[in-house]
């Protein structure tokens, strides 16, 4: 009996010495589960190069990664946080409030969302309004908003097939299902309904993108491989997720054209395709020479050798950043220019 | 209804109520048989990995290190040309496409492969040696058979041309499985044929020694004093009953209360197995303490009532009597509490294990991953080799629940008294 209590009493000086002496010689990341995967293969090359600790890198999300990011200066908060989207004024100001002034923004490169479906399917065309009025919770018939009544696509346009409507969504906290609000939900809204959400005294923009929740928009949780088995099994349904996901399994899924373009590399890059949106990783510039490594991780991923058009990167399914922003992007990365805050 | 139609009644009503008993645990067989097929199928492949037999010329003009180099210079140097120059003589090559198409059958670690033969034989430059390389994730897949080859091209992550090169790689034999020791002795990786399991091993071991060491002294010295020594009143009650829904609390809950206390208050690192290990304690402390007073209240009272007699104090009757009798009962319940805690997930991802940690821990403050935390890691990732891998890993932790459970019921079989 004697022994378990001594080392419990020695668990316990332990836990208490190391929380309060910690420190970390090895690179903290949070943020998008979208940029996870390309930080990750960039990470690991860093960590092989031998010369720092191989970066941690946690899946969070893109709003959880900012609440962490924007909590504070120290060894105990992160380095860096990946985003799917920008820093929003509301993060930045948060990050001000804790002492996070100093913000390097980088944008790694691009990501096409893809509306695909299985690889044997009939191929289709859509618009960003008959992705909204297959979608939305409340459409727009004969300038008086109802309940959507679509069921089958040719309902919403007699050009699109006599099938029922079947799309797999991506649940509310992922990264996917924010761009495809703001890029799909948002834009292909139509005009009457965005004026009828005005006079109602509703905000049009959050309007829009809620979706209908009568069968028709199945909710196919984050696991996007599974959104993949599911749109195989089933020629009628739909789903959207990365471009990647369509990379690394085009012998299974393909994608339908929106407003007649396919998603490609050249599309997405200079967003002539669509559902196309930049893709950022944010870096505390306070803990530059603190935690070791972060300014040789920053050169690593803004190498031509990552994120270059023949880059690592490119394999997995990033597409990259036109000649001019790419310029400006390792500008930054090698100056540690910081964002304006206001 | 005459007696014997009702008896004919009565028999059919227990015939049926045998007939559904029977089903249903015929129903919950099929399930556990499709489940550990489907596991099984997918995932027994990952323990071997594709090798491709090549020959590498250490080229002593290639290369920046001589015989006899000291270990950190050949770890500094770069042994990139030897490997492309290497690999490229495989097939014949035509052009720079065709030349990345070869170079992309074999790892990405290729290059280290090689570097660390030179080290481990340090007396092979100038000659020309056959190495097993291993080969990259698409391959790997292809010559397991999980990758179909029949699709035109253009849907294939592999070309015609590195087709053609892997026929005949296979006709000369030069393409073999082994052992995939990378599976256990290495952490994550986005390479799925690089990646391993031996840092979330690594990780859930250190949890659940930390979890052992807090929970099991606390859990015992509680369900002593609650059995042996507290007297009985509606505080000890009140207790009790806590204890019993603490049991059924969800864990998720848990892993709530380390993020507010352990990480958000105390600042305790996160993603590490410490505080895996503190809230998973938490989380099987009253799954132990239950267990644990149901085996000292199975000791009968004579046995504490003759040592009394014989003039014991109750301190003397209760730990050199009573708590040796129940100590296989304690041993079991606190296995089982502990086989739970190794598959748990939901609290640990709020602790922030869900994260990519490529070096394998070396101390409990170090971040980690743990067993079923890769699981769910694996199962989100894009590369087809990372399907096998989860399966694997599945199999993996499966097994140690098996055999944890198993000692469980087997102290208690072998050590418990019966008391007829």
């Amino acid at each position: 009996m004697n022994k378990i209590t001594n080392l419990v009493l020695a668990f316990l000086i332990l836990v208490s010495f190391t929380s309060n002496s910690y420190s970390r010689d090895q690179i903290k990341i949070v943020g998008s589960s979208t940029v996870y995967p390309y930080a990750t293969v960039v990470a690991e090359k860093f960590g092989k190069s031998g010369k720092f600790k191989t970066p941690v890198i946690e899946s969070t999300g893109t709003g959880g990664g900012m609440k962490l990011f924007c909590a504070g200066v120290g060894a105990n908060h992160p380095d860096i946080t990946n985003a799917s989207r920008a820093i929003k004024k509301k993060e930045l100001a948060l990050c001000a409030k804790n002492g996070v002034d100093e913000i390097i923004e980088i944008v790694v490169g691009n990501d096409g969302i893809s509306f695909a479906h299985a690889v044997d399917a009939p191929d289709a065309d859509f618009t960003k309004e008959q992705l909204w009025r297959a979608l939305a919770h409340e459409v727009d018939v004969d300038g008086k908003l109802i309940k959507n009544p679509y069921t089958k696509w040719n309902e919403i346009d007699a050009s699109l097939p006599n099938k029922k409507i079947e799309i797999l969504i991506a649940p509310p906290t992922s990264g996917t299902r924010d761009a495809w609000n703001s890029l799909v939900m948002g834009k292909g809204c139509s005009k009457t309904a965005k004026s009828l959400y005005d006079v109602a005294g509703k905000k049009a923009k959050k309007e829009c993108a809620k979706m209908r929740e009568d069968g028709y928009a199945i909710e196919a949780g984050e696991n996007d491989t599974l959104i993949v088995q599911k749109l195989t099994s089933n020629p009628n349904a739909f789903g959207f997720f990365g471009y990647s996901y369509l990379v690394a399994n085009k012998d299974k899924v393909k994608a339908a054209a929106i407003e007649g373009v396919q998603p490609s590399l050249e599309g997405i890059q200079n967003y002539s395709y669509p559902i196309a949106r930049p893709l950022f990783f944010y870096v505390k510039k306070a803990h530059i020479g603190v935690i070791p490594g972060i300014q040789e991780y920053l050169k690593e991923f803004t190498s031509k050798k990552a994120m270059g058009g023949r880059g690592y990167l490119a394999d997995i399914g990033l597409v990259p950043l036109a000649s001019d922003k790419y310029k400006v992007t390792r500008t930054a990365a090698l100056d540690l220019n910081t964002l304006k805050i206001n | 209804m005459t007696k014997e139609q009702r008896l004919i009644k009565r028999h059919r009503a227990e015939k049926r109520f045998k007939f559904y008993g029977l089903f249903s645990i015929f129903l919950a067989l099929l399930f556990v048989l499709i489940l550990v097929n489907n596991i099984f199928s997918k995932g027994s492949s990952a323990f071997m990995k594709t090798v491709i037999k090549t020959e590498i010329f250490y080229d002593q003009e290639l290369m920046e290190v001589e015989n006899g180099a000291s270990r950190e210079d050949i770890l500094d140097a770069d042994f990139f040309d030897v490997t492309i120059e290497s690999l490229l003589k495989v097939y014949p090559t035509n052009g720079l496409e065709e030349e990345k198409q070869l170079i992309n059958l074999f790892s990405t670690d290729a290059e280290i492969e090689i570097k660390l033969n030179f080290l481990e034989n340090n007396n092979i430059a100038g000659q020309k040696i056959i190495l097993e390389i291993t080969a990259s994730d698409d391959i790997d897949q292809l010559h397991k058979g999980n990758y179909p080859r029949d699709l035109p091209e253009e849907r294939r992550r592999i070309s015609d041309f590195q087709l053609k090169i892997f026929d005949k790689l296979v006709d000369e034999g030069k393409i073999e499985k082994n052992f995939n020791n990378y599976y256990f002795n290495k952490g994550d990786s986005r390479d799925p044929e690089l990646a391993g399991i031996g840092g979330a091993l690594i990780g859930s071991f250190y949890s659940i020694l930390i979890c052992l060491l807090l929970s099991f002294p606390i859990a015992v010295l509680a369900s002593i004093y609650l059995e042996e020594f507290a007297p009985k009143n509606k505080i000890t009650d009140f207790i009790e009953i806590n204890i019993n829904n603490l049991a059924a609390v969800p864990s998720i809950v848990y892993g709530l209360l380390a993020l507010q206390i352990l990480l958000s208050t105390l600042h305790m690192p996160r993603s590490t197995p410490l505080v895996a290990g503190i809230t998973l304690a938490l989380m099987t402390l009253p799954r132990i303490i239950i267990p644990c007073r149901a085996s000292l209240k199975a000791v009968p009272p004579s046995i504490r009532e003759g040592a009394l007699a014989v003039g014991a104090s109750k301190f003397q009757s209760v730990f050199h009597h009573v708590v040796p009798l129940a100590l296989p009962g304690t041993l079991s319940g606190t296995i089982i509490g502990l086989a739970q805690a190794l598959g748990e997930t939901a609290p640990l991802i709020l602790i922030g294990m869900v994260a990519f940690v490529v070096d394998i821990p070396t101390s409990p403050v170090d971040p980690s991953a743990s067993l079923p935390v890769q699981v769910y890691l694996w199962s989100e990732s894009a590369e087809r080799g990372f399907v096998e891998k989860t399966s694997a890993t599945i199999m993996i932790l499966l097994s140690f629940l098996i055999v944890m459970n198993f000692l469980a019921v087997y102290l208690r079989q072998k050590f418990e008294k019966r008391w007829n």
